[in-house]
């Protein structure tokens, strides 16, 4: 990664043009050409850099559900509960962290009654409750790192 | 905001993400059947609604060098939660910040995430914060991430489209 990605991610962290030719837009701004900020946009999505380019949604309002769920799992059962619940398309990431609440994942689900059910398999397969922590109130949504 | 069958199938069309074309678009409405300009217009119209809160780019914390996650979280008084949220996600320094329900045994209310390159300038941070906002008397702690399994955006699978 080199100074030019770094200006594309950090710019490209707070919005992106709806119009045509928007990556000339943007690339217009950064000194780059169209076909190069394309160009090193897919290498960015290709190495993992980036983990997507598109919308962030909010969940709710589109009628869906995010809930950030917390498990503990016993260190001797914690590769294959792990391997369980990452397998499952509705988890969105999946962290283990240093608590007796050990897991911490992110169930997104087209509707609340998905959530429910996803919820209620990750607790039958692994045979350990799971504590759903929705969120009640959003202050802060700003997750931009500079590069 | 009442989101229609095309809406859906829209959302879902760009839900991995967008075309890496000229006119990415133009792209999206031919796989949908509808204008580059009809989704110029419903893409902007979901945008101010709030129902897509942006566009552009999601970057895995990690490879950018951003190695310490730590989730932090406060047990907050119940009349004092929204005054300390404000006052956190004023600071610059949380990168993230919800309410969220008490549990037996889990007594915090308020979450943050805080990233650092290393663990001493996450808790660098969380120190910060709680000089600048008074947190003194709430307890709290600090969630490392040890291992991440799975990043990737959260996708929808919409019923309908």
């Amino acid at each position: 990664m080199d100074s030019q990605d770094r200006a594309i991610i950090n710019a490209l962290q707070g919005g992106f043009p709806i119009c045509d030719r928007p990556y000339a837009r943007v690339a217009e701004g950064l000194g780059l050409s169209e076909d190069e900020l394309i160009r090193r946009l897919e290498a960015l999505l290709e190495a993992g850099t980036l983990s997507r380019f598109g919308p962030m949604y909010h969940a709710e309002r589109m009628g869906g559900s995010l809930i950030l769920t917390a498990m503990q799992v016993p260190s001797e059962d914690f590769e294959r509960v792990a391997e369980q619940v990452n397998a499952m398309p509705e988890i969105a990431h999946n962290y283990e962290r240093e608590h007796d609440l050990n897991m911490w994942f992110v169930v997104a689900t087209g509707t609340p009654e998905e959530a429910e059910a996803t919820l209620a398999r990750i607790e039958a397969e692994t045979g350990y409750p799971v504590y759903p922590m929705p969120k009640l109130k959003e202050y802060y949504v700003g997750l931009r790192l500079e590069a | 905001m009442e989101l229609n069958e095309q809406d859906r199938r829209l959302i879902a069309e760009i839900q991995g993400g967008l075309p890496l074309v000229p006119d990415p678009f133009e792209a999206v409405g031919h796989a949908v059947g509808m204008s580059e300009d009809e989704v110029i217009q419903r893409l902007q119209e979901l945008l101010d609604a709030g129902i897509i809160k942006r566009l552009g780019v999601v970057v895995r914390h990690h490879e950018l060098g951003y190695q310490a996650n730590a989730m932090t979280v406060w047990n907050v008084p119940d009349d004092q939660v929204d005054a300390i949220a404000r006052r956190m996600a004023a600071t610059g320094l949380v990168s993230l910040c919800y309410r969220r329900p008490r549990r037996p045994g889990w007594p915090y209310n308020l979450f943050c995430m805080i990233h650092g390159k290393t663990r001493d300038e996450a808790l660098n941070k969380i120190d910060t914060l709680w000089y600048m906002c008074g947190l003194k008397d709430i307890p709290y702690e600090v969630l490392f991430s040890t291992r991440r399994f799975k990043q990737r955006g959260a996708r929808y699978v919409m019923a309908r489209a």
